[in-house]
């Protein structure tokens, strides 16, 4: 179903709408976020902007809004794609282990290291800057709710809630900047989040062995069916003649 | 298989450890390809059988996080200390805890002064005061250079002040003997704050016009607040409109809202402030 048409356009699916549809939210709302956190925190910018109130409000509801496309998304069926590509960040191939060590090698021996790894459908960088902003992401939340209500909890909550909240947000601010500015930098992978789709020359280039799944998966289909044609009557609800 | 190019070793794939149940595949029975799990749409990705490490990762993250949260403050005042020598280089006031005021404010932004702003003082006192900035700057000044301390954790080092004692200013308004506390509201409607006569005499607190040696700016109260040295800010009460002198502590705007009652900071409260007055809740 999305494999198949790669073949003959030179595109693979990359990212289904669902998934492109979260990120972007959450784009959008990091940078509210970013915008009205920076109106809160630097001192330049409190008086500049005034209105702290407001202010305020808009980032504590940006921040309670910022999982929820990703829960919407991982509640039904439409999820299908997000989950195993969520799956895909959590576990770690040798291949993974081994982007991460070439990353510290000198350069034209860097290159040549990472041409030869089997990288799957994302690299060890993407992985950790995955479960970065997973678990960075929950403890922004669970801080800013207790700056927000702190009042059940011990003072010095508040104060390390802040210490926190202050130094994770400066993290995530150098780490999206990282983050855009090597989209940027390749214009196809960000094609792929805006449109979807990539081209077979940059699986091959950065996700090799994503690459031989999806081929592995292709030729899985056209004898599933194959089979289906010449003996319909074996697998009920099928649905692969069309 | 010349496809599949993961690592030939013997860490590599079908499930070390406990084995992943291989979720029934779509198609008919047959042979998985290369030994591995059959592979059905929804079947994880090829390197399944490899580490969690992306979970391990998140889990570690939010253990940092609690860490963070429950000894933070300590953390924070370490790193202030360090940051201290850089502050001059003006880099460093981006950085948290770097040495920058962050300008609260309780209501929704930061209020202007009336055209014909006074402080007044009464209460509890012979002589009702109705000053304007100029008839406190004529008062006898006192000046300090003191941090300035959140209690959220951020820290401003060596900032100047200049204003009239507060204790100055109850004996200058005739202070009756029977009063034993302070009352500070703002011209903002909504922040109030409480000293006891105790606590503005060990602290030495002043009613203050000059701050960063400036007038004080609206954004950090203007034209009058109060500063309170060795207490954390929020006793430092912004845009100061009235000071009322009564026989009764009551509680503030912070301290309504959950802030300590005694608000010393670390270190500072004199051996003498052991007991502190009764509070009259206003509610």
């Amino acid at each position: 179903m999305t494999a198949d048409g790669g073949e003959r356009t030179g595109l693979l699916a990359r990212f289904d709408r669902v998934e492109r549809a979260v990120h972007w939210t959450n784009a959008g709302l990091f940078a509210v976020l970013v915008l009205t956190g920076a109106a809160l925190y630097l001192t330049p910018l409190i008086a500049l902007v005034g209105r702290r109130e407001l202010v305020e409000r808009i980032h504590l509801y940006a921040g309670i809004a910022l999982p929820v496309p990703l829960i919407l998304a991982l509640s039904g069926s439409w999820g299908q794609a997000l989950r195993r590509d969520i799956r895909r960040f959590n576990r770690w191939s040798q291949a993974d282990r081994r982007w991460l060590r070439v990353m510290f090698q000198e350069q034209p021996r860097r290159s040549r290291s990472r041409a030869q790894l089997r990288t799957g459908k994302f690299n060890a960088g993407q992985k950790l800057n995955a479960a970065f902003t997973a678990g960075g992401g929950l403890v922004m939340l669970a801080s800013g709710l207790l700056l927000r209500w702190y009042r059940p909890f011990p003072l010095d909550w508040r104060a390390g809630a802040t210490f926190v909240h202050n130094w994770l947000a400066l993290a995530f601010v150098v780490v999206i900047t990282g983050h855009v500015l090597m989209a940027l930098a390749d214009r196809d992978a960000l094609k792929a989040m805006l449109f979807g789709r990539i081209s077979r020359s940059w699986a091959r280039r950065h996700a090799p062995a994503w690459l031989d799944e999806l081929d592995e998966q292709a030729v899985d289909e056209a004898e599933e069916l194959a089979a289906a044609a010449t003996g319909p009557s074996s697998r009920p609800g099928s649905g692969a003649a069309d | 298989m010349p496809k599949d190019g993961s690592l030939p070793t013997s860490l590599g794939r079908p499930g070390r450890g406990k084995p992943k149940p291989v979720e029934p595949s779509h198609g008919p029975d047959r042979e998985p390809r290369n030994g591995g799990p059959a592979r059905g749409l929804n079947e994880p990705a090829p390197d399944a059988g490899d580490k969690p490490i992306g979970r391990r990762a998140v889990l570690t993250i939010l253990g940092l996080g609690a860490l963070g949260i429950a000894f933070g403050e300590r953390v924070q005042n370490g790193i202030t200390g360090l940051l201290t020598p850089l502050r001059s280089s003006g880099l460093a006031n981006l950085l948290p805890g770097g040495g920058s005021f962050v300008l609260y404010t309780v209501t929704g932004g930061y209020p202007a002064p009336p055209p014909d702003y006074h402080l007044t003082v009464d209460g509890m006192v012979d002589r009702p005061l109705k000053l304007s900035v100029a008839d406190l700057e004529a008062l006898p000044a006192t000046r300090l250079t003191r941090n300035f301390q959140c209690v959220t954790g951020w820290v401003v080092d060596d900032v100047h002040w200049a204003g009239v004692r507060l204790t100055d200013l109850a004996r200058h308004a005739g202070a009756s003997s029977r009063a034993t506390a302070f009352w500070f509201t703002s011209f903002d409607t909504v922040y109030t704050e409480s000293l006891s006569m105790e606590q503005a005499e060990q602290s030495g607190a002043i009613v203050a016009y000059s701050m960063l040696g400036a007038p004080v700016a609206r954004e950090h109260g203007g034209p009058v607040r109060l500063y309170v040295p060795g207490m954390f800010g929020y006793k430092s009460i912004k845009w100061l409109s009235g000071i009322t002198l009564t026989d009764q502590l009551q509680l503030g705007y912070w301290e309504l809202n959950g802030y300590p009652v005694n608000a010393w900071i670390a270190g500072h409260p004199p051996s003498s402030f052991r007991h502190p007055p009764q509070i009259r809740d206003p509610q």
